[in-house]
């Protein structure tokens, strides 16, 4: 895989992850022109475009468009369950029906999901069990803050 | 605001999100944002000392903005100094900062790499995953020079957990894929391959996809992948969807290592080793019988997962194209997905079936889908299932359904999507052509294809029309006949235009009989176009103009007066005037002979010279040239470069210094007047060296000559040389072996010197090469498909990237030595997106190219023949035809073939014989040739004699391909 995105309906990109080196313009050009072509597209569409030199697996799910883009030989079907089990990863993580408030709040942590679940592109783990576990023993190494505890939250 | 769910949330920074998310206009936001970057600023810059949660909270801020689309250029200190924190979530939040805002700053990345060399060394695994993370998400070269010695030790180390493991797979795929050259597996290469034995599926998950990447690029290392992927796969295949615990996915036993497995396995051929060949075709067959089962879950989930290993398992099915009844049976499956409900299986079938119509065992299979494939292409509501069916049908068009196809593609093209035509025209341009019994058929199609699309008509679909038409004197009446009727429209397209302004102008005589397009009909028809068109349209009717006069003296007067209009002749465009001044004095003044010699009808464009070499011919006449003198004296200033020699390969390629401007550049027909640059520094290494040359300088466009294309393909701007290097030398283990189908690309070639030599996705390789005597030139053409640059072109002298969708020009001088079999190897290596490509090809180099043809009367000829009567000096082949019989395609291409087609010679007419002498610089072959078709059994003796028996061989094993 060479890049995911994700982004709103209304093309706001909300987590973006490159495994190939792109400079950062360049990056915003991909970004602007798949987000534009996705969104344009009509719904039953088939979830697979060709785009340059490769093809665009996406899929979307409530607000949200998972996007990734693959190299001629990878699978577009088994991409799609990438994103599919990423979602349930996701939702698992922060509990119920993942919502992009969630995505937007704890973009970080969304961010480390990912990396548990793909490094550099391919899938490294792909229980559902092993990855929370690996995510979870991360969070039981977080140290809570009491002092901001105070701070008011709105 | 959501609850922030676990872990210890950083109110600061949760906040600042919804004061973001709360701004009302953009401006709103940049002022919230600059906020909040001076803030940050300052608390940086501050006296007090930040603790590690602040600086965590105000990174990530920075983080937010950055991801945002803001530029953030500061704060990559402080997020270095999080990683060697030792509290977990600031490490995290140090190394996540780092993998998306990386900064070649040196000094940075030193410290970077200090502090992941701690954590690597910590032995804490989730640190260490963490490290490792960072290097698979950065995967710059200095972490590579940094780390790629020490990941492989960590991935096979007993004591490694496995959560690490998996990272440190993937890390070294990264690494591999950015600087494969720092990447050495060596020692370790077994116990890798050993990991697709590993009890933990997530090991084998992540390892594998490593594995497979290495195995491209090495296969014979990693051979043994083979068998214990094969054995995997028949375990996890076999297993109950229960049996595999966490790693099934919707009652699917281990989908994503599956798939994984069946690609590592398009690495390789078949396996040779019975047993394990067998327990594949099991396994394969085991897919295919699933795929017909009742699912077990109505979830898309399933069936996609399902369908995912279906479809890798048929990739490897074609892949190795040698398993008829498997290959059947994939096409049957496809077949029923092409009316499945499920638009993504519709699309993933047509796309899988276009492999499977160039597979002879099942290309008769995928053709009975024609119908459904047509309904798609006319049904589908989304565009890229649309375009796959024009694929497939493009890929399923043979002979017997051309007709049908080019008919439904050129109605679909009426609609297609402006986003896919281009596409299409050249499609059926293609197929027109390759597929034509019947020419005024090719015409109608090409017509059409202007009339419909005509703005999607690239230049070589015109000029091909042209040349055909002009080559076959069959076709020359309909096609002006058509022609003319095509612009009677109101509105034709320009390029519709030009082929009729230049077939009305070669054969408007031949329609000229009928009242309704006397020649001055015809002329008033083209002259209404004239001022829509642009400048070098315009250019090409005044040419058509004056063979008006020549043909049809009545149009003189008429045409003059066009000619000395002020539009005309004096014409604010230089070319135009010219010709107009031109054309109006060669009317006035010539004789109607000299004016039907200068117009005389264009002659047949024979495919293996160019029309400027055969002009050149004329002038020069077929007198000694001395070529090889100075090309002999050329080559001592470049140094002797033949690294074949040791091969037995005794073709080399001459690298002419340059760097005077030298008579033998025009003597070859070359555009470029002077050549600038010097030749190379030469290594021993080298089969074919190459320079750079300067690009083209003015050249005096001869007006008036007939050559209407003469300037088909101007050289492009500079012609950066690519290295090429020799097989069998010390260079080689980098190379590539030639690709499988380079033979058969060679073969494409053995007739003709122009076109598309190889294609694939990113780049597309044109030729366009010239022959005299034992001396040929040969331009490549380097074309980059995708629209990013590639790098690291190896290039001599140093110009290393192509441009996105530019090309670069690639001059070779060759000279002919003595006679040879083999091609010699063209070695193409460029980096993209990261990867390094390596391809080798064949160079379309064969001994016929060194023809001359030898023309003689039917006595000679079989003097000769008699004379060569030794059993060595004859090679036969008795063959199928393969591509029909059409007389007239023969003639072409024993004509492109070189040498000389003798008429009358034969007793029996339906033969063909041939004369030539292959130029050499040692030695002059000479050959005879005998084609003796039989109609009714399909096949053809073909029998060669020459004086040497491997000219003989050669030249029978080359032509046996042809026909």
């Amino acid at each position: 895989m060479q890049f995911m995105l994700l982004f709103s309906r209304q093309g706001k990109l909300r987590l973006q992850k490159w495994y190939v080196p792109l400079s950062d313009k360049e990056k915003k050009k991909v970004t602007r022109e798949l987000v534009q072509t996705v969104l344009a597209r009509k719904p039953k569409m088939c979830s697979f475009l060709e785009w340059r030199d490769l093809k665009i697996i996406y899929k979307r799910y409530a607000s949200l468009y998972f996007c990734c883009a693959i190299e001629d030989q990878d699978n577009e079907l088994i991409t799609l369950e990438i994103i599919h089990r990423y979602v349930e990863l996701l939702d698992k993580y922060f509990g119920s029906q993942v919502c992009e408030l969630d995505i937007i709040f704890n973009f970080e942590k969304a961010y480390f999901i990912l990396d548990e679940f793909l490094l550099g592109g391919e899938a490294q783990e792909t229980s559902k069990k092993n990855v929370l576990k690996a995510i979870e023993q991360a969070d039981l190494l977080q140290e809570p803050r009491h002092e901001y505890f105070n701070v008011p939250v709105y | 605001m959501p609850a922030v769910s676990k872990g210890d949330g950083m109110r600061g920074l949760a906040v600042f999100i919804s004061d973001i998310r709360n701004c009302k206009s953009k401006e709103a936001e940049i002022k919230r944002i600059n906020k909040e970057l001076a803030n940050i600023r300052s608390k940086f810059k501050g006296d007090k000392a930040l603790d590690g949660y602040s600086k965590k909270k105000y990174v990530c801020k920075l983080l937010f903005i950055f991801l945002l689309g803001h530029d953030i250029d500061f704060g990559h200190m402080e997020a270095v100094n999080l990683l060697s924190s030792n509290k977990y979530t600031e490490k995290q939040i140090g190394y996540l900062f780092i993998s998306v805002l990386v900064n070649s700053n040196s000094e940075l990345i030193r410290l970077i790499n200090n502090a992941i060399k701690n954590d690597l060394a910590s032995r804490n695994p989730t640190f260490m995953c963490l490290a490792l993370h960072c290097i698979a998400n950065v995967g710059s070269r200095e972490m590579a020079e940094a780390f790629a010695g020490e990941i492989p030790r960590i991935l096979v180390a007993g004591d490694t957990m496995d959560s690490v493991k998996q990272s440190a797979a993937l890390c070294l795929l990264r690494l591999y894929k950015t600087s494969p050259d720092l990447v050495v597996m060596g020692e370790w290469t077994s116990r890798v391959v050993h990991l697709l034995n590993d009890q933990h599926m997530g090991v084998v998950t992540a390892a594998i996809s490593l594995i497979t990447c290495l195995s491209q690029k090495n296969p014979d290392e990693f051979k043994t992948c083979v068998s214990l992927a094969v054995s995997r796969l028949s375990r996890i295949v076999s297993s109950a969807s229960t049996d595999l615990q966490d790693y099934t996915y919707y009652f699917v036993p281990a989908p994503w290592l599956s798939c994984k497995l069946l690609r590592l396995l398009q690495c390789y051929p078949p396996p040779e080793d019975g047993a394990v060949k067998g327990r594949l075709v099991e396994c394969l067959e085991t897919i295919l019988n699933k795929a017909q089962e009742p699912p077990k879950s109505k979830k898309v989930q399933h069936s996609n997962a399902k369908n995912a290993i279906l479809f890798e398992a048929i990739s490897l099915i074609i892949h190795y194209d040698s398993e008829p009844n498997l290959l059947v049976r994939a096409c049957n499956q496809l077949g029923q997905f092409l009316q499945h409900r499920e638009t993504n299986l519709r699309y993933l079938a047509l796309e899988s079936m276009c492999t499977l119509a160039s597979s002879e065992f099942s290309h008769e299979a995928v053709k009975t889908h024609i119908e459904t494939v047509i309904n798609a292409l006319k049904t589908e509501r989304d565009v890229s299932v649309r375009q796959r069916a024009a694929d497939l049908l493009y890929a399923m068009c043979d002979r017997s359904n051309a007709k049908q196809i080019v008919a439904e593609m050129l109605s679909y093209l009426e609609t297609a999507d402006y986003s896919i035509r281009e596409e299409m025209v050249l499609k059926v341009a293609i197929l027109a052509e390759k597929y034509a019994v019947d020419y005024s058929w090719y015409v109608d199609t090409i017509l059409n294809l202007i009339r419909i699309a005509g703005d999607y008509v690239s230049e070589e679909v015109w000029y091909r029309v042209i040349q055909i038409v002009i080559n076959r004197d069959d076709v020359q009446g309909y096609a002006a006949k058509t022609v003319f009727e095509a612009l009677q429209a109101p509105a034709c397209h320009e390029n519709m235009v030009k082929v009729g302004g230049y077939i009305l102008g070669e054969f408007g005589n031949l329609i000229a009989g009928d009242p309704r397009s006397s020649p001055l009909v015809q002329f008033n028809l083209l002259h209404s176009k004239f001022h829509l068109c642009s400048v070098p349209t315009r250019a090409l009717l005044l040419s058509a103009y004056i063979k008006f006069i020549n043909l049809f003296p009545e149009t003189k007067p008429t045409i003059q007066e066009v000619l000395r209009s002020d539009s005309q002749i004096r014409n604010s465009d230089v070319e135009l005037q010219q010709r107009a001044v031109e054309y109006l004095k060669l009317s006035s003044i010539a004789s109607t002979d000299v004016l039907a010699t200068v117009l005389e009808e264009m002659p047949p464009f024979p495919e293996r010279e160019s029309s400027i070499l055969a002009k050149l011919k004329k002038k020069k006449g077929p007198g000694a040239l001395p070529v090889s003198e100075l090309e002999e004296g050329k080559r001592e200033g470049g140094g002797e470069l033949n690294g074949g020699a040791d091969r037995g390969n005794d073709m080399s390629a001459a690298a002419s210094n340059a760097s005077t401007p030298s008579p033998s550049t025009d003597l070859l027909g070359l555009r470029s007047a002077a050549a600038i640059g010097s030749a190379g520094p030469s290594t021993g290494s080298l089969l074919v060296d190459v320079f750079s040359e300067a690009g083209p300088t003015a050249l005096s466009s001869g007006v008036n000559d007939e050559g209407f294309l003469r300037d088909l393909e101007p050289p492009t701007e500079s012609s950066d040389s690519l290295l090429i290097e020799a097989p069998g030398e010390s260079d080689s283990e980098d190379s590539a072996p030639p690709l499988p189908e380079s033979d058969e690309l060679l073969n494409k070639f053995v007739c003709k010197n122009n076109g598309v030599l190889f294609e694939n996705q990113l780049l597309q390789i044109g030729i366009k090469s010239e022959y005299r005597q034992n001396l040929g030139r040969m331009y490549l053409f380097y074309g980059n498909k995708t629209s990013v640059q590639f790098l690291n072109v190896q290039t001599k002298p140093v110009e290393p990237l192509v441009e996105g969708g530019a090309q670069v020009q690639q001059v070779i001088n060759i000279e002919c030595l003595t006679d040879f079999s083999e091609a010699p190897l063209l070695n193409i290596k460029f980096r993209y997106g990261g990867a390094l490509q390596n391809i080798t090809l064949k160079l379309p180099v064969t001994i016929n190219k060194f023809f001359q043809p030898t023309e003689m009367a039917s006595q000679d000829f079989f003097q000769r023949w008699k004379q060569l009567n030794l059993p060595q000096q004859e090679a036969q082949k008795i063959f199928k035809a393969s591509h029909g019989m059409d007389i007239e395609l023969l003639k072409t291409k024993l004509l492109g073939l070189g040498c000389a087609l003798l008429e009358n010679v034969d007793p029996n007419p339906e033969n063909f014989v041939c004369a030539g002498v292959i130029q050499t610089k040692a030695q002059q072959v000479g050959c005879l040739l005998r084609l003796e078709p039989n109609a009714q059994a399909q096949m053809y003796r073909l029998t060669l004699r020459s004086s040497k028996d491997t000219v003989s061989k050669r030249l029978c094993e080359l032509l046996a391909e042809q026909f």
